[in-house]
């Protein structure tokens, strides 16, 4: 497989994912303030502001609304194509990088995201998103859904396949941790340990829903909510699917079937790093984040999930002579050995 | 459809009935579904200097060009004709260049021709083929002759327009296709890697055939990639590939995998900028080096511009009587050449009734439609002719024949069509019955092309008359 393709659908993967989840993220969070009484600017910034925070782009947010309310929020995650992680550019992304493999992917999966991006460009997606935001962020929901069935039903399980699986899974644990850092002063730590309030418990459970944790967080642990307890769950879980380690144990395999390796054997940097990420979820607990802080851990989680995405990168995608003046160097020094 | 005394013509006879019969409404609302799925599949072609919506569909008429099977015939043999002709004229101009000894094209023209790769006389192509792919416009004049409009025998492009417009039609008119008889098209891919195929260097059993891109941002590149995954071939972009001693590589996550076919939709100057173009990013630094070495095949080979070349192109029936001893069955449109004392006067005297072309210029640019210009555009050819007379040619206008097309308002008008039949040239020469027929939707308009407000049609070739 070209490696240009290789990585055209490791980031249409990523991208697919990434608007998936920050419908879910924006969508929670709108529902949660219907539950809150009074809403002042400063409460209001004190909501959305992690929020944007998590995506990193709290400058760009800043420099172009003055204050972090629903709808400049909404806007910006939604809408804005000059965000480069809103869902609009995250789909145009996606779509961009399939129109790059047409030729790789099949006409499902093809008709599917360009329907999906015709339609946020669309009035009819904004007409939605005015008049019911739930009905709107569902439709993303669904459609990204939708995509990744096709891709499992209808793509071959080859390589690309795999370079796909490797993109969604790691997208999707990195957006795991950000989705929990959001709200990482809730958790308790050593120096500062604290009592929930009820504002707490409301926040820990959309940040459940807003994983599709909500029903398998209730079937493992009961009704009532605590804030370790839900750590534990969207990070230490081998059988939840939208949990670190079990998006971890998928991104290994894939990693090894591309390569043909066997487990706990590696043959590049991106192996050797995820194999050992994983050896740590499995064998690690909650405590240990908790001790060091929630914030710091997930924090060097992300870290470490970079280093695999950029170890892959130099494994399989980075092409050694990419300098044109270079490469046309070398070529007339190789015509004159005839 | 109809003939000049109002009767439907006998092999439109059986669609005009179908059609007849067929309720307005249902019409449009298949002609709504046609429009939507074009869009859904994502075939569209991107506008240049067009930022904002840079996707469009090749707006499509449902109502199909027929061509009846003794029409067809006269068609694909004049194809044949020509690409044959031109084959042999382009081996020998870059080898012993008789033709031009002899006299029979002033060796001017040739060796001042802005394509003309002065670097490859010598050098003998794979199969000695030059122009694998040919894309020849033609047009219908008054009396319903087919006349050549001009061959395109760099990169032409158009053909997956053609596979995807049958593909809407079998959609949506099923039942039509086996009552009216029409020929297939669809084999057009396994046709066009067995020629590729066929290219390749000698002694490769099994040669990795890729198509090259200029990217994603080319206005066809739709089609490229619709064409690689029917031949199911890589596409690469030049960055995917390497030379390395003097063999090409494509760069894959399993290390590098040698390339032995290019079907390149990339122009002979971007191909390797330690040739050509030195600003070029799309091509591969090398890559000529390797072709010349003969461990890669070009499709089509370099230096076949030069039989583009709109001068070149009056020449062709010369050529056609020189090399193969035959009349030419389809006959060009009559020429005038700026660079001739007698011609040049003539076109000065009658710019305002001319069509005036530059010699290297396409897809509808750099020409002058003198009766429909404006006295300050053919005075600004009038000099640009003199400065450069070489690259100038003129021809009569010739109406195109209409075509019954859709309009905004749901009625049927008479709109100027052409053909574009696809000629491949391997171990023999391959016309899949049929073409793009680009229609002028602007009323009155004779400008087909995509860029410029034109759509298409399907085309049919019927295995009878009727």
């Amino acid at each position: 497989m070209l490696s240009r393709v290789a990585h055209c659908l490791y980031w249409m993967s990523r991208y697919i994912e990434r608007a998936d989840n920050t419908a879910r993220i924006v969508d929670v969070n709108l529902q949660l303030l219907l539950d809150f009484r009074k809403l002042d600017d400063q409460s209001l910034a004190e909501h959305w502001m992690p929020i944007i925070e998590s995506t990193g782009d709290e400058e760009k947010f800043l420099s172009r609304h003055p204050k972090a309310t629903g709808p400049s929020v909404t806007e910006f995650l939604v809408f804005d194509t000059e965000n480069p992680n809103s869902i609009i550019s995250s789909i145009s992304q996606a779509r961009e990088n399939a129109r790059m493999v047409r030729d790789q992917i099949t006409v499902e999966l093809w008709v599917e995201l360009n329907r999906l991006y015709l339609w946020i460009r669309s009035t009819d997606a904004r007409d939605l998103w005015r008049s019911s935001p739930a009905d709107f962020f569902a439709q993303i929901r669904n459609t990204s859904l939708l995509l990744v069935g096709t891709i499992y039903a209808t793509v071959v399980h080859n390589e690309g396949w795999y370079f796909m699986q490797v993109g969604k899974f790691l997208e999707r644990a990195d957006k795991i941790t950000r989705i929990l850092d959001v709200r990482h002063t809730i958790f308790p730590s050593k120096e500062t340990p604290r009592t929930m309030s009820q504002r707490d418990a409301l926040e820990l459970s959309s940040m459940l829903r807003s994983c599709s944790a909500w029903d398998a967080y209730k079937a493992a642990y009961g009704a009532e909510v605590r804030p370790e307890w839900v750590a534990e769950m969207l990070i230490f879980s081998d059988e939840f699917p939208r949990s670190v380690r079990f998006c971890v144990e998928k991104l290994d395999d894939a990693l090894r079937r591309i390569s043909g390796v066997a487990p706990r054997r590696f043959s590049n940097d991106a192996e050797k790093l995820s194999g050992r990420l994983l050896a740590e979820l499995e064998y690690g607990s909650i405590d240990e984040g908790l001790a060091i802080g929630l914030h710091e851990y997930l924090d060097q989680l992300q870290v470490k999930f970079n280093a695999i995405g950029a170890a892959l990168f130099n494994a399989y995608i980075s092409q050694p002579f990419t300098n044109l003046e270079d490469e046309i160097i070398v070529q007339q020094e190789m015509q004159q050995q005839q | 459809m109809a003939g000049a005394d109002g009767k439907i013509r006998p092999h439109y006879a059986k669609f005009e009935r179908l059609l007849r019969e067929m309720p307005r409404e249902e019409f449009e609302q298949k002609r709504h579904a046609a429009d939507l799925s074009f869009l859904r599949q994502g075939i569209t072609f991107n506008v240049y200097g067009d930022s904002a919506g840079t996707e469009r569909i090749f707006p499509f008429d449902l109502v199909p060009r027929i061509i009846p099977a003794k029409e067809w015939e006269r068609i694909e043999a004049g194809l044949v004709q020509r690409i044959t002709a031109l084959n042999l004229f382009l081996h020998d101009i870059y080898h012993e260049q008789n033709i031009l000894k002899d006299g029979t094209i002033p060796p001017f023209y040739v060796l001042s021709g802005k394509h003309f790769r002065r670097e490859f006389v010598n050098f003998s192509v794979p199969k000695d083929i030059y122009i694998h792919i040919c894309g020849t416009d033609l047009i219908r004049d008054a009396q319903g002759n087919y006349l050549v409009l001009e061959d395109n025998g760099r990169c032409p492009s158009g053909v997956s327009y053609v596979l995807e417009n049958r593909g809407a039609m079998k959609r949506t008119f099923p039942t039509m296709f086996e009552e009216i008889g029409v020929r297939p098209v669809e084999h057009y891919p396994q046709e066009l890697l067995k020629m590729l195929q066929y290219t390749a260097p000698d002694g490769v059993a099994e040669p990795n055939v890729v198509l090259l891109t200029p990217g994603s941002y080319n206005s066809a590149y739709f089609e490229h990639t619709y064409l690689a995954r029917q031949m199911g071939i890589e596409i690469v972009e030049g960055r995917d590939l390497v030379v390395r001693d003097g063999r090409v590589f494509m760069r894959t996550t399993k290390g590098q995998k040698q390339v032995h076919v290019i079907y390149r939709r990339l122009d002979d100057d971007f191909l390797d900028p330690t040739v050509f173009r030195r600003d070029s990013a799309l091509g591969v630094p090398g890559l000529i080096h390797s072709y010349r070495s003969g461990n890669v095949s070009l499709a089509n080979s370099i230096g076949t511009g030069i039989a583009d070349d709109k001068v070149m192109y009056y020449f062709v029936p010369r050529m056609i009587k020189y090399y193969l001893d035959q009349e030419p069955i389809l006959p060009n449109v009559p020429t005038y050449l700026a660079s001739e004392e007698k011609d040049f006067a003539y076109i000065m005297e009658n710019l305002d009734k001319l069509v005036v072309k530059s010699a290297n210029e396409s897809g509808g640019y750099g020409m002058l439609m003198g009766p429909k210009s404006t006295q300050e555009e053919i005075e600004t050819f009038r000099e640009l002719i003199k400065a450069d007379p070489r690259n100038y040619i003129a021809q009569p206008m010739i109406s195109l024949s209409t075509h019954p097309t859709r309009q905004d308002d749901g009625t049927f008008e008479g709109r100027h069509i052409d053909l574009r039949p696809f000629a491949l040239y391997g171990e023999k020469v391959v016309i899949v019955p049929g073409g793009l027929t680009r229609v002028a939707l602007r009323k009155g308009s004779l400008v087909v092309n995509s860029s410029q407000g034109g759509g298409s049609k399907d085309t049919w070739v019927l295995y009878g008359d009727e």
